[in-house]
């Protein structure tokens, strides 16, 4: 067994059992530390293929931002729902059908395909930050893209405070 | 070396987990937790197929990036809309949010 | 030997490791993860000095003694404080959340830590070269944040979870900032690798090219830290102690040492960005005297950091915030894109592209000062139409 393989088992097992208890756990901050543990485990899984400066944004976005304001958001909104009853609803034995099924079907498909089974990686590329730097600022690459990304990053920001607003006194209802 | 159907089984099993949670989960934020384990396995997927299929484009990675930042905007207004509905309605429950069904 | 002696432990290690019969892949993963666990021992156990060297430098700025009872001149006063740490009880609240609240510390230890992995210390001294070096650094400090929020929330105590809300709400913001100068140095290295910007500097420091960018930096991160003047995460007298009241013994020790190692850290993160790392006069030969180099940078922004907080007063919440976001965030996406700017022209039209720089900076600070100025007459001059006496700082919307 090579340490790679190794690393890659370890990590792929903590992110799927940690995605695991994202949902099934009861008490919804420790289900948001699940997610945390699951980011990172993808993370890492980033590392492994080569795409450090992912791995770290990963990091950056998903655990610095998202996990907090997820964190934040149960936080605030506690008090709407104890911990303590039935966190899903009454068909959850049919969600749980439909994702074993689509495991299921996706498992088939990888398998049955033989360019997946493909082990050996293409060599691995030289300086892919740079290139990676260049591709989203060339016009020839992604830069519409990136902008567009861009332009809904600042809607979402403005969105948000606008939606998160404590409603004030001109509009109805002023609960504070 | 990591065969490359390991990578997607792997992103396959977090997806399904993702889907899971999405339709099982009374909790609204616990939904966007599940949205945001569905982004990831697709990044997984992005990802291993750039470093694994065409590592020459830039392609995978770049998308990776627009996933990350439409991750962001989702969880931002997401969590804005959830905070509003509970301040008016002090629920965060998702069948409990049924103004506008008939 | 003498020259490099980081180099020669090495190899004799591989050659020990190879003579046992591994193989060179398994003989270089286990010598990393040696080199990671001596790494975080010596740093560890160097924060005893640390503490001790900060209550000294601070006894002295307050015109007192500090500790000088255990050892010569106190030095193992910390020692001593660490082995009653250690023989007393780790209290677990009622209620609190076992597993998070014992995981916290951990964290927020690990998260300053880590940022030694990437910091070269002296040529071919380094954990591990990231090619992402800088952004690195940017992701570990936001573990150190979960930690703290983890603390706040699992100690079940309202103080704790105010504290933690504060010091979120502080960490997250001075990112932005901290963030956008970091750029500065990637920019003017063209690499984000920690190694490639002490390359870069081998002709000059960056302080000389980017004296905003170094200055915004210090001040972000000294919030980041979360020690004086922006300490309100465990402002005593306003919520007791902040997100860490409920821990006790080595639980809260790791708070502690956690943060006494960041202003630390700190220090070698500003040195190796913007100070050359170990770079001086026969550093390249000697790679023993580039790490004297580096530590002495090193301690050198250390002890600023420790003069500012015996020096300034805590700032109020919404002037903290406020500093952030009107006057750090502007200030910092200004300098970038002035850099970037500048730096591109002077490139193009073959100008001195570090005297260019420096007077772009100093354009830069007359019109922050200027602007600065302007703001405080206009905040003075609505004060007194409002018939409030004159303050100069900006007073909150809705003061009650």
């Amino acid at each position: 067994m090579e340490p790679l393989k190794l690393i890659f088992l370890l990590a792929g097992a903590v992110t799927l059992l940690s995605a695991l208890m994202v949902v099934t756990t009861r008490k919804l901050v420790h289900a948001a530390l699940w997610l945390v543990l699951t980011l990172a485990g993808v993370s890492v899984l980033f590392v492994l293929l080569n795409a450090a400066f992912l791995a770290i944004v990963q990091v950056v976005i998903y655990i610095g931002a998202i996990a907090i304001l997820i964190i934040f958001a149960v936080m605030l909104t506690r008090g709407s729902m104890d911990d303590t009853g039935p966190q899903t609803n009454r068909r959850w034995w049919l969600a749980g059908l439909i994702a074993v099924g689509l495991f299921a079907g996706i498992l088939l498909l990888v398998v049955s395909e033989p360019a997946a089974s493909a082990g050996v990686p293409a060599e691995a590329p030289g300086d892919s930050l740079r290139q990676l730097g260049l591709a989203l600022v060339s016009v020839d690459g992604y830069v519409l893209p990136f902008e567009l990304a861009s332009v809904l990053l600042l809607a979402a920001l403005i969105g948000a405070i606008f939606v998160a607003r404590p409603p004030d006194a001109a509009s109805e209802g002023g609960e504070e | 070396m990591i065969p490359l159907s390991w990578y997607l089984a792997l992103a396959g099993g977090l997806f399904c987990l993702g889907v899971y949670g999405v339709l099982a989960r009374r909790n609204a934020v616990a939904i966007l937790m599940g949205i945001e384990l569905m982004l990831n396995a697709v990044n997984i997927n992005l990802v291993a197929f750039w470093r694994y299929v065409t590592p020459a484009q830039i392609a995978g990675q770049a998308f990776a990036i627009m996933v990350f930042a439409v991750a962001a905007s989702e969880a931002a207004v997401g969590l804005a809309l959830i905070i509003s509905v509970y301040r008016r309605r002090t629920t965060v429950v998702a069948e409990e949010i049924d103004l506008l069904k008939w | 030997m003498i020259a490099d002696p980081f180099a020669w432990v090495y190899a004799q290690l591989t050659r020990l490791l190879l003579s046992l019969g591994m193989t060179a892949v398994w003989a270089q993963t286990t010598l990393r993860f040696v080199g990671a666990a001596v790494l975080a021992t010596v740093l560890l156990v160097s924060t005893f000095f640390l503490i001790w060297g900060e209550r000294k430098l601070l006894a002295r700025f307050q015109d007192r003694l500090g500790p000088n009872r255990v050892g010569p001149w106190g030095v193992f006063q910390t020692v001593a404080d660490f082995v009653k740490l250690i023989g007393k009880e780790i209290i677990i609240p009622t209620h609190a959340d076992k597993v998070v609240y014992l995981l916290a510390p951990l964290l927020v230890v690990l998260s300053v830590v880590g940022i030694w992995a990437v910091i070269p210390m002296a040529p071919g001294v380094v954990g591990t070269d990231l090619e992402v070096g800088v952004l690195y650094i940017v992701a570990i400090g936001a573990i150190g944040t979960l930690g703290i929020m983890m603390a706040g929330w699992s100690s079940n105590n309202k103080y704790a979870l105010i504290g933690a809300f504060r010091s979120v709400a502080q960490l997250v913001s001075y990112e932005v900032p901290m963030v956008l100068v970091l750029l500065v140095p990637v920019i003017l290295a063209s690499s984000m690798s920690l190694v490639g910007i002490v390359d870069a500097q081998a002709g000059m420091w960056f302080i000389v090219m980017a004296p905003v960018a170094a200055l915004v930096f210090l001040v972000t991160s000294i919030a980041e830290n979360g020690r004086a003047p922006f300490d309100l995460l465990e402002a005593e007298s306003e919520i007791v102690a902040g997100f860490n009241i409920e821990y006790s013994a080595l639980a809260f020790g790791m708070f502690f040492v956690a943060e006494f190692l960041h202003s630390f850290t700190i220090g070698a993160v500003v040195a190796t960005l913007f100070l050359g790392g170990w770079r001086g006069p026969g550093a390249e030969a000697y790679p023993l005297l580039g790490f004297v180099y580096f530590l002495l940078k090193t301690l050198a922004i250390w002890f600023l950091i420790v003069w500012i907080r015996a020096t300034l007063p805590r700032v109020r919440i919404d002037q903290m915030l406020g500093f952030n976001w009107k006057f750090l965030t502007p200030v910092a996406l200004g300098i970038l894109m002035l850099t970037a700017l500048v730096d591109k022209m002077s490139a193009a039209a073959g100008w001195n592209r570090a005297l260019v720089l420096i007077l772009a900076n100093a354009a830069a600070v007359t019109v922050i000062l200027l602007s600065v100025r302007a703001y405080a007459r206009f905040q003075r001059r609505t004060d007194q139409a409002k018939g409030l006496p004159a303050a100069v700082e900006a007073r909150p919307a809705a003061a009650h």
